[in-house]
């Protein structure tokens, strides 16, 4: 389970991936957040963002609030 | 104000070969008849398309009577994929292509699946490359009528295994389409195929131009009504004037293919270490070495695609996007999501014979500007 919901529902890329980016360093290592965002290009590239900072993708999964992945901070 | 403009989108369509504009100029006063009459001026216009189609087989390393001209490189593929699957409907009625095709190639796959067909896409590697191991599972398994593959992705520029595929396909008994759109005219074609499709926009001869070629022996059956044009492949009159233009300027630009190319991939190959090195957080995307000499491709992160393509646009710089707010069905390219890169920010730079060292100088010396004036304005700088 998620320790943190980060809604990012209605936004278009790239805002969600700025958010997922705005909140990771500010919540303790280890962390998982999930980012719930409905535009498609999330999918790829929340994803993308994680390798391409070294953070930790986990899953994604579409739950009764749509689709939604989770991003575990690791450094 | 803006800057004087520097074309960066030859993938899109290449600014005309002045060879074409010479043939074309030549064909409207000369090859306006309907070359299928029995009459002087008819003769003079089935004059001038039995020597485009002889040009352009003879480029393609065909026979001329496997050349049909269409209206353009996405009917060709229309036609390709539509007319194979016809043509072997007693074999079976799966498709199986690459995940990297063309929009035209998949559209023809979902009409394909929508008649109660089977289409199997194969996945690429984060590289955009073909994986040959799951391609070679796909076209072995029973009732597989066609397998189509790109020459190489329009997107991000990777050269596919062509060979190795067709060779799988040879081993199945399964032919093989090649969608040859971005290659024709700039690279070795590769052999092993029994479909293949190009696009005469693509190397400088005028847009509404396609060849489909079709190997003796392969079972095509056309998927249009009936009509005995272009070796019964395409209805209708073809537009001759542009047909010799495509023709002409595909032999030009084949002549000039191999220095063209010289010239080109030592530009693409700065612009991806230069964009690397220049912009921060940047993903250049599609294979390092086994690339198309003319097209790169990068994804600046946190910068909303149509906003840079207006961004350089207004600096003169005319590029393509694959990011999903530049697409009418605002879902990011199936490119790059089936490589699994970045998506949001992209940009596609593809160059021609009139894009000179000074041009992409330019482009390199303004973009990291634009890009953190970008970031700059939306408040992501640092993140
Ligand atoms: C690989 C590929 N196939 C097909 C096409 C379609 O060609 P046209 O623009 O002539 O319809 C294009 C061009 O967009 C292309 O790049």
């Amino acid at each position: 389970m998620p320790d943190e919901v980060l809604d990012c529902r209605g936004q278009r890329c790239p805002l969600p991936v700025i958010a997922a980016a705005r909140r990771m360093p500010q919540v303790p290592i280890g962390t998982v957040v999930r980012v719930l965002a409905d535009d498609p290009a999330a999918a790829v590239d929340i994803p993308a963002w994680c390798r391409m900072r070294g953070q930790e993708f986990l899953t994604a999964i579409t739950g009764p609030e749509g689709p939604a992945y989770d991003i575990r901070r690791t450094h | 104000m803006s800057a004087s403009p520097v074309y960066l989108d030859a993938a899109t369509a290449a600014p005309a070969h002045p060879v074409a504009r010479q043939a074309l100029l030549a064909a409207l006063d000369d090859g306006w008849a309907d070359p299928g009459k029995l009459y002087t001026q008819a003769r003079r216009a089935r004059q001038l398309l039995d020597a485009a189609r002889e040009a352009t087989a003879q480029t393609l390393g065909v026979r001329a009577d496997e050349v049909s001209f269409t209206s353009s490189g996405t009917t060709a593929a229309h036609g390709a994929v539509l007319g194979a699957l016809a043509g072997r409907r007693r074999t079976g009625s799966t498709l199986v292509h690459s995940a990297i095709e063309h929009s035209a190639v998949l559209h023809a796959a979902e009409r394909h699946v929508a008649a109660g067909g089977t289409a199997i896409p194969v996945p690429v590697d984060r590289l955009g490359r073909l994986d040959l191991d799951a391609w070679s599972a796909a076209v072995r398994a029973p009732g597989v009528a066609l397998a189509a593959l790109i020459s190489a992705s329009h997107e991000v520029g990777t050269v596919q295994p062509v060979a190795e595929a067709a060779a799988a396909c040879a081993d199945a008994g399964v032919p093989l389409y090649v969608d040859a759109a971005q290659s024709v005219g700039r690279v070795p074609l590769p052999a092993g195929w029994s479909v293949l499709t190009a696009s005469a926009h693509k190397w400088g001869g005028p847009p509404g131009v396609g060849v489909l070629a079709v190997r003796k022996g392969t079972r095509w059956e056309s998927p249009w009504p009936a009509d005995e044009r272009e070796g019964g492949r395409t209805p209708g009159s073809v537009n001759l004037p542009a047909v010799v233009a495509a023709a002409a300027s595909l032999r030009a630009a084949a002549a000039d293919a191999a220095a063209e190319e010289a010239r080109l991939a030592p530009l693409v190959d700065r612009i991806r270490s230069r964009v690397a090195a220049e912009v921060p957080d940047v993903e250049v995307v599609g294979d390092p070495v086994l690339r198309l000499p003319h097209l790169v491709t990068f994804s600046c992160l946190y910068v909303d695609g149509e906003t840079l393509l207006h961004a350089l646009d207004r600096r003169g710089f005319a590029v393509s996007s694959g990011s999903s707010c530049t697409s009418s069905t605002l879902r990011p390219s199936h490119v790059l999501e089936a490589m699994g890169v970045l998506s949001h920010g992209n940009v596609r730079v593809s160059l021609h014979r009139e894009t000179t060292e000074a041009h992409v100088e330019r482009f390199l010396a303004e973009l990291p500007g634009i890009v953190a004036g970008l970031r700059a304005e939306a408040g992501v700088v640092g993140l």
